[in-house]
Protein backbone atom coordinates (compact mmCIF):
# COMPACT_ATOMS: atom_id res chain seq x y z
CA UNK A 1 0.00 0.00 0.00
CA UNK A 2 1.27 3.62 -0.39
CA UNK A 3 2.61 5.53 2.04
CA UNK A 4 0.25 8.18 4.08
CA UNK A 5 -0.56 10.74 1.08
CA UNK A 6 1.63 13.95 0.72
CA UNK A 7 1.22 16.26 -1.54
CA UNK A 8 4.31 17.04 -3.72
CA UNK A 9 5.79 20.62 -3.61
CA UNK A 10 5.59 22.35 -7.31
CA UNK A 11 8.41 24.84 -6.29
CA UNK A 12 10.51 21.71 -5.72
CA UNK A 13 10.60 20.17 -8.72
CA UNK A 14 13.11 20.17 -11.63
CA UNK A 15 12.79 19.00 -15.28
CA UNK A 16 14.32 15.86 -15.25
CA UNK A 17 13.56 14.73 -11.38
CA UNK A 18 12.80 11.09 -11.37
CA UNK A 19 9.81 11.09 -9.20
CA UNK A 20 8.77 6.96 -9.46
CA UNK A 21 9.72 3.93 -10.38
CA UNK A 22 7.79 0.64 -10.55
CA UNK A 23 8.14 -2.79 -12.37
CA UNK A 24 4.71 -4.89 -13.15
CA UNK A 25 4.88 -8.19 -13.37
CA UNK A 26 1.80 -9.42 -15.56
CA UNK A 27 1.00 -12.79 -15.81
CA UNK A 28 -1.73 -14.35 -17.45
CA UNK A 29 -4.08 -13.92 -14.82
CA UNK A 30 -3.23 -10.10 -14.93
CA UNK A 31 -5.04 -10.33 -18.31
CA UNK A 32 -7.97 -12.39 -17.42
CA UNK A 33 -8.55 -10.00 -14.68
CA UNK A 34 -8.12 -7.11 -16.02
CA UNK A 35 -10.54 -8.66 -19.11
CA UNK A 36 -13.25 -8.98 -16.46
CA UNK A 37 -12.83 -6.29 -14.64
CA UNK A 38 -12.90 -3.89 -17.82
CA UNK A 39 -15.34 -5.90 -20.14
CA UNK A 40 -12.88 -6.49 -23.07
CA UNK A 41 -12.98 -10.06 -23.50
CA UNK A 42 -11.49 -9.91 -26.79
CA UNK A 43 -9.66 -13.36 -26.88
CA UNK A 44 -6.66 -12.36 -28.60
CA UNK A 45 -5.97 -11.27 -25.10
CA UNK A 46 -6.39 -15.25 -23.02
CA UNK A 47 -6.32 -17.65 -26.21
CA UNK A 48 -2.46 -18.27 -27.95
CA UNK A 49 -4.96 -19.87 -30.50
CA UNK A 50 -6.73 -17.02 -31.41
CA UNK A 51 -3.61 -14.88 -31.07
CA UNK A 52 -2.09 -16.96 -33.92
CA UNK A 53 -5.01 -17.06 -35.86
CA UNK A 54 -4.55 -13.33 -36.96
CA UNK A 55 -0.77 -13.38 -37.07
CA UNK A 56 0.23 -12.65 -33.12
CA UNK A 57 3.45 -13.75 -31.97
CA UNK A 58 1.46 -14.53 -28.61
CA UNK A 59 -0.96 -13.47 -26.11
CA UNK A 60 -1.03 -9.96 -25.59
CA UNK A 61 -1.73 -7.50 -22.51
CA UNK A 62 -4.77 -5.38 -23.02
CA UNK A 63 -3.02 -1.95 -24.31
CA UNK A 64 -5.87 0.25 -21.93
CA UNK A 65 -3.99 -2.26 -19.32
CA UNK A 66 -0.48 -1.27 -19.85
CA UNK A 67 -1.99 2.59 -20.35
CA UNK A 68 -4.10 1.94 -17.05
CA UNK A 69 -0.71 0.43 -14.93
CA UNK A 70 1.29 2.93 -15.87
CA UNK A 71 -0.09 5.95 -14.65
CA UNK A 72 -0.24 4.46 -10.79
CA UNK A 73 2.90 5.33 -9.83
CA UNK A 74 2.09 8.61 -10.56
CA UNK A 75 -0.92 8.10 -8.44
CA UNK A 76 0.80 7.22 -6.01
CA UNK A 77 3.37 10.25 -6.02
CA UNK A 78 1.11 12.58 -6.35
CA UNK A 79 -1.06 11.42 -3.42
CA UNK A 80 -4.36 11.56 -4.70
CA UNK A 81 -5.72 10.20 -8.68
CA UNK A 82 -8.15 13.40 -8.39
CA UNK A 83 -4.64 15.14 -9.53
CA UNK A 84 -4.46 13.47 -13.08
CA UNK A 85 -6.08 16.16 -14.70
CA UNK A 86 -5.04 14.66 -18.28
CA UNK A 87 -3.16 11.46 -19.94
CA UNK A 88 -2.03 10.29 -22.96
CA UNK A 89 -0.37 7.50 -24.77
CA UNK A 90 0.55 6.22 -27.90
CA UNK A 91 0.25 2.64 -28.14
CA UNK A 92 3.63 1.57 -29.93
CA UNK A 93 4.44 -1.71 -29.58
CA UNK A 94 2.29 -4.63 -28.33
CA UNK A 95 3.40 -6.71 -24.69
CA UNK A 96 3.56 -10.28 -25.31
CA UNK A 97 2.89 -12.59 -21.67
CA UNK A 98 4.30 -15.56 -21.96
CA UNK A 99 1.84 -18.39 -20.29
CA UNK A 100 4.68 -19.46 -18.02
CA UNK A 101 7.50 -16.27 -17.77
CA UNK A 102 4.78 -13.98 -17.78
CA UNK A 103 6.39 -10.24 -18.86
CA UNK A 104 7.54 -7.50 -16.61
CA UNK A 105 6.12 -4.19 -17.32
CA UNK A 106 8.58 -1.60 -16.33
CA UNK A 107 8.02 2.10 -15.79
CA UNK A 108 10.31 5.45 -15.34
CA UNK A 109 8.14 8.52 -14.03
CA UNK A 110 10.05 12.07 -14.96
CA UNK A 111 9.34 15.38 -14.78
CA UNK A 112 9.14 16.52 -18.46
CA UNK A 113 7.42 20.09 -18.30
CA UNK A 114 6.30 22.63 -15.52
CA UNK A 115 4.09 24.81 -15.99
CA UNK A 116 4.41 28.03 -13.31
CA UNK A 117 1.26 29.61 -14.19
CA UNK A 118 -1.18 26.96 -13.91
CA UNK A 119 1.10 24.53 -11.34
CA UNK A 120 0.86 22.17 -13.19
CA UNK A 121 3.92 19.24 -13.85
CA UNK A 122 3.88 17.00 -17.12
CA UNK A 123 5.36 13.66 -15.52
CA UNK A 124 6.68 11.90 -18.75
CA UNK A 125 6.48 7.97 -18.64
CA UNK A 126 9.34 5.46 -19.92
CA UNK A 127 7.09 2.60 -20.30
CA UNK A 128 9.47 -0.81 -21.54
CA UNK A 129 9.09 -4.48 -21.52
CA UNK A 130 12.77 -5.59 -21.18
CA UNK A 131 14.60 -3.00 -23.54
CA UNK A 132 11.50 -2.32 -25.77
CA UNK A 133 9.62 0.66 -25.07
CA UNK A 134 5.69 0.11 -25.53
CA UNK A 135 4.21 3.22 -25.06
CA UNK A 136 5.07 6.65 -26.99
CA UNK A 137 4.24 10.23 -25.86
CA UNK A 138 3.10 8.77 -22.51
CA UNK A 139 2.33 12.24 -20.51
CA UNK A 140 0.70 12.70 -17.19
CA UNK A 141 -0.32 16.04 -16.25
CA UNK A 142 -0.85 16.24 -12.80
CA UNK A 143 -2.40 19.76 -11.03
CA UNK A 144 -0.48 20.61 -8.06
CA UNK A 145 -2.18 24.01 -7.41
CA UNK B 1 -13.42 4.06 -44.00
CA UNK B 2 -16.51 6.55 -44.71
CA UNK B 3 -15.51 10.22 -44.69
CA UNK B 4 -18.99 12.13 -43.99
CA UNK B 5 -18.73 10.54 -40.06
CA UNK B 6 -16.31 13.52 -39.75
CA UNK B 7 -18.18 15.79 -37.65
CA UNK B 8 -21.30 12.98 -36.71
CA UNK B 9 -22.36 13.18 -33.02
CA UNK B 10 -24.06 10.10 -31.54
CA UNK B 11 -27.18 10.13 -29.35
CA UNK B 12 -26.07 9.32 -25.92
CA UNK B 13 -25.21 6.34 -24.69
CA UNK B 14 -27.76 4.48 -21.69
CA UNK B 15 -26.53 6.27 -18.16
CA UNK B 16 -23.83 4.15 -16.71
CA UNK B 17 -24.22 4.02 -13.04
CA UNK B 18 -20.64 3.64 -11.32
CA UNK B 19 -20.44 0.53 -8.34
CA UNK B 20 -18.04 0.85 -5.97
CA UNK B 21 -17.49 -2.95 -5.73
CA UNK B 22 -16.51 -2.36 -9.68
CA UNK B 23 -14.70 0.35 -8.96
CA UNK B 24 -12.58 -1.77 -6.39
CA UNK B 25 -12.42 -4.41 -9.78
CA UNK B 26 -10.99 -2.16 -11.51
CA UNK B 27 -8.30 -0.77 -9.36
CA UNK B 28 -6.79 -4.43 -8.32
CA UNK B 29 -6.35 -4.84 -12.02
CA UNK B 30 -4.42 -2.01 -13.10
CA UNK B 31 -2.91 -2.36 -10.02
CA UNK B 32 -3.76 0.78 -8.25
CA UNK B 33 -2.55 0.65 -4.42
CA UNK B 34 -3.71 4.20 -3.31
CA UNK B 35 -5.87 3.90 -0.78
CA UNK B 36 -8.53 6.42 -2.58
CA UNK B 37 -8.85 4.01 -4.96
CA UNK B 38 -9.97 1.00 -2.19
CA UNK B 39 -11.02 2.41 0.83
CA UNK B 40 -14.50 4.80 1.27
CA UNK B 41 -12.50 5.93 4.63
CA UNK B 42 -9.67 7.00 2.90
CA UNK B 43 -11.51 8.26 0.01
CA UNK B 44 -13.98 10.40 2.44
CA UNK B 45 -11.13 12.01 4.57
CA UNK B 46 -9.58 12.84 0.98
CA UNK B 47 -13.36 14.84 0.25
CA UNK B 48 -14.80 12.44 -1.79
CA UNK B 49 -18.08 10.77 -1.01
CA UNK B 50 -16.87 7.59 -2.28
CA UNK B 51 -13.62 5.35 -3.73
CA UNK B 52 -12.42 7.10 -6.92
CA UNK B 53 -11.76 5.11 -9.84
CA UNK B 54 -8.40 5.21 -11.50
CA UNK B 55 -7.52 8.01 -13.81
CA UNK B 56 -8.40 5.52 -17.21
CA UNK B 57 -11.97 3.88 -15.52
CA UNK B 58 -13.21 6.21 -18.16
CA UNK B 59 -12.95 4.04 -20.61
CA UNK B 60 -14.90 1.19 -18.89
CA UNK B 61 -17.88 4.16 -20.15
CA UNK B 62 -16.69 5.46 -23.66
CA UNK B 63 -16.43 1.58 -24.50
CA UNK B 64 -20.31 1.87 -25.04
CA UNK B 65 -20.20 4.59 -27.38
CA UNK B 66 -16.90 3.32 -29.53
CA UNK B 67 -19.44 -0.16 -30.34
CA UNK B 68 -22.38 2.61 -31.46
CA UNK B 69 -19.48 3.83 -33.87
CA UNK B 70 -18.47 0.82 -34.98
CA UNK B 71 -21.99 -0.37 -35.47
CA UNK B 72 -22.86 2.30 -37.42
CA UNK B 73 -23.92 0.69 -40.51
CA UNK B 74 -22.33 3.20 -42.89
CA UNK B 75 -19.41 3.54 -41.37
CA UNK B 76 -17.30 1.45 -43.25
CA UNK B 77 -15.24 0.10 -40.06
CA UNK B 78 -14.47 -3.43 -39.93
CA UNK B 79 -13.41 -4.02 -36.44
CA UNK B 80 -10.95 -7.29 -37.28
CA UNK B 81 -8.61 -4.62 -38.97
CA UNK B 82 -9.08 -2.02 -35.97
CA UNK B 83 -5.89 -1.19 -33.99
CA UNK B 84 -5.83 1.03 -30.96
CA UNK B 85 -3.56 3.82 -31.68
CA UNK B 86 -3.81 6.51 -29.48
CA UNK B 87 -5.57 7.17 -25.97
CA UNK B 88 -6.19 10.09 -24.32
CA UNK B 89 -8.11 10.87 -21.08
CA UNK B 90 -9.25 14.88 -20.21
CA UNK B 91 -10.51 15.48 -16.57
CA UNK B 92 -12.61 18.08 -14.64
CA UNK B 93 -13.24 15.89 -11.98
CA UNK B 94 -11.98 12.14 -11.29
CA UNK B 95 -14.87 9.50 -11.35
CA UNK B 96 -16.34 8.20 -7.85
CA UNK B 97 -18.60 5.48 -7.31
CA UNK B 98 -22.40 6.53 -7.20
CA UNK B 99 -21.38 8.54 -10.20
CA UNK B 100 -24.21 8.32 -12.95
CA UNK B 101 -22.47 8.54 -16.03
CA UNK B 102 -23.48 9.67 -20.06
CA UNK B 103 -21.06 9.46 -22.51
CA UNK B 104 -21.63 11.11 -25.95
CA UNK B 105 -19.69 10.05 -28.92
CA UNK B 106 -17.94 12.85 -31.62
CA UNK B 107 -16.05 11.48 -34.66
CA UNK B 108 -13.26 14.63 -34.80
CA UNK B 109 -11.60 13.70 -37.34
CA UNK B 110 -11.58 10.74 -40.18
CA UNK B 111 -8.17 10.59 -41.75
CA UNK B 112 -6.67 8.87 -44.79
CA UNK B 113 -2.84 7.81 -44.47
CA UNK B 114 -2.06 5.55 -47.70
CA UNK B 115 -4.06 1.98 -47.52
CA UNK B 116 -5.16 2.43 -43.47
CA UNK B 117 -7.60 4.83 -42.49
CA UNK B 118 -7.50 6.75 -39.01
CA UNK B 119 -10.54 7.63 -36.89
CA UNK B 120 -10.50 10.00 -33.89
CA UNK B 121 -13.50 9.66 -31.69
CA UNK B 122 -14.15 12.07 -28.48
CA UNK B 123 -16.40 10.62 -25.69
CA UNK B 124 -17.82 13.16 -23.57
CA UNK B 125 -18.74 11.97 -20.32
CA UNK B 126 -21.09 14.09 -18.03
CA UNK B 127 -22.20 13.26 -14.85
CA UNK B 128 -26.08 13.73 -13.27
CA UNK B 129 -26.00 16.86 -13.21
CA UNK B 130 -25.06 17.30 -17.05
CA UNK B 131 -21.60 18.59 -15.72
CA UNK B 132 -18.76 17.27 -17.65
CA UNK B 133 -16.23 14.88 -15.93
CA UNK B 134 -13.85 13.50 -18.24
CA UNK B 135 -13.24 13.31 -21.91
CA UNK B 136 -12.20 10.07 -23.40
CA UNK B 137 -10.21 10.36 -26.82
CA UNK B 138 -9.50 7.22 -28.62
CA UNK B 139 -7.65 7.14 -32.11
CA UNK B 140 -8.23 4.04 -33.65
CA UNK B 141 -6.37 2.86 -36.72
CA UNK B 142 -8.06 0.98 -39.64
CA UNK B 143 -5.31 -1.12 -41.90
CA UNK B 144 -6.13 -1.67 -44.88
CA UNK B 145 -4.55 -3.86 -47.54
CA UNK B 146 -0.82 -3.57 -48.07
Amino acid sequence: MAAVSSIPVFDELAVGDVVAERDFPLTRDSLVRYAGASGDFNPIHYRDDVAASVGLPGVLAHGMLTMGLAVQPVVDWAGDPGRIADYQVRFTRPVVVDPVDGATVTVTAKVGQLDADARVARIDLTVKLGDDTVLGKAQVRVALG
Amino acid sequence: MNPELQGRVFPPAEPYLVGREKVREFARAVFATNPVNLDVEAAQAAGYADVVAPPTFAVVVQEHTLAQLLAEPDAGIDFSRVVHGDQRFTSTRPIVAGDLLTATLTVASVKTLGPHSMVTAESAITDAAGEHVVTAISTLVVRGDE
